[in-house]
């Protein structure tokens, strides 16, 4: 049951992370619950799809299908967070200053909710699609202690939907004045990490090279299997093993981010 | 410009075609063979052939692998080039019986 639960909390963790800083960075999005909502049923609803069609999935491209399809949510989601990002720095001088008016400003670009109902229902559909596939295995074995284990997955859900919430409690208490900086630095460094893994798929798939295979191994220092290398995988992308062409993604998405940013904060200085 | 293109997408697989693929069977939760001979400081593939009737996990820490098998399905999985030494793997839902190591020499 143990083990279960750990497995399911694993892949739930990574899913509700990323919506608890979604979440909280877009705040003062007016409906975001309801967009919130949808992008997670939608994911869910995905998540079923996917996992009935796996096989299918797999099969294309020679049997890396699955990493393709797997690499593709993520530079989808990576787009969407820098968008977010860039679009955010646009309106920084008054996001600073005062933050209920722009609260209404916000509101008004609907591009935040469709970023939002985006990257929640990818991070849903990626981790929930395992999950299922994972969950069906063990109901359809009808082994002993099948309800156990199940049990055990229902405790893996809900531990990890408890720290994307404490994540999510956590940043809104943040003062304003910081608020859209800190958030804003969270979401680039999310987008980084799944340009690593993304990356990583690629390399995977045998579409990209590894340049180095492992570039450095910090597994015995900081394991990724451990609570904290859990957290920091799923927050900024830690990988104890990566390979030198997933530190090329994370350093390039990191750095197009910034430029975006810096360049879309210009014209409102000079005015 | 199609065919290019066609053409540019083919050309990896004329590669691939050059290089011998290893295969690992999964049968009754447990990979066959459990010990995988390799040769080190190349990239190689493993083809991963899943013959029970419920999905798998290959999952390797060393390796940084990690990769679904649907129910009687077959996938492909690229790794290394390896330094020389052992790299365990294990199926990730049937940890219990789904053990084996991959041995680059």
């Amino acid at each position: 049951m143990l083990s279960t639960a750990i497995i399911v909390f694993r892949e739930v963790l990574e899913a509700a992370m990323i919506i608890g800083i979604v979440s909280a960075a877009t705040r003062d999005v007016r409906g975001r619950k309801l967009w919130l909502t949808a992008g997670i049923i939608l994911g869910l609803l995905g998540s079923g799809l996917v996992a009935a069609s796996t096989g299918l999935i797999a099969s294309l491209a020679s049997g890396v299908g699955q990493e393709l399809f797997n690499a593709s949510v993520l530079g989808v989601a990576v787009l969407m967070l820098a968008w977010h990002n860039v679009w955010m720095a646009s309106h920084g001088a008054q996001l600073a200053s005062h933050a209920r008016n722009v609260g209404a400003r916000i509101s008004e670009g609907r591009s935040e909710c469709s970023i939002l109902l985006v990257v929640v229902g990818l991070a849903v559909l990626r981790e929930g699609s395992e999950t299922v596939l994972f969950l069906y295995g063990i109901s359809a074995s009808a082994a002993s202690g099948a309800n156990s284990m199940l049990f055990g997955g229902l405790l893996g859900t809900l531990a990890g939907i408890a720290v994307g919430y404490t994540l999510y409690a956590g940043l809104l208490r943040i003062p304003m004045r910081w608020f859209f900086a800190a958030t804003g630095m969270l979401v680039m460094l999310l987008a980084a990490g799944m340009a690593s893994s993304a990356a990583h798929f690629l390399i995977q798939a045998d579409v990209l090279p590894s340049l180095a295979s492992p570039l450095w191994d910090t597994s015995a220092q900081l394991s990724e299997h451990s609570i904290l290398g859990m957290l920091l995988h799923g927050l900024i992308g830690y990988d104890a093993r990566p390979a030198g062409m997933q530190v090329v993604f994370y350093i390039t998405v990191l750095a197009l981010i910034q430029l975006g940013m810096q360049w879309a904060e210009k014209p409102k200085k000079s005015i | 410009m199609k065919k290019l293109l066609l053409l540019a997408l083919l050309l990896p697989l004329t590669v691939l075609a050059v290089e011998s693929d290893y295969v690992l069977v999964i049968k009754d939760h447990q990979f066959q063979p459990a010990e995988l001979t390799v040769p080190a400081g190349k990239k190689i593939k493993v083809v991963i052939e899943n013959h029970d009737a419920s999905p798998e996990e290959f999952e390797s820490h060393s390796l940084n692998r990690e990769k679904l098998i649907a129910a009687n399905a077959s996938v492909s999985i690229y790794i290394g080039p390896l330094a020389i030494g052992r790299y365990p793997f294990y199926g990730e839902f049937n940890e219990a019986t789904a053990q084996g190591v991959i041995v680059a020499k």
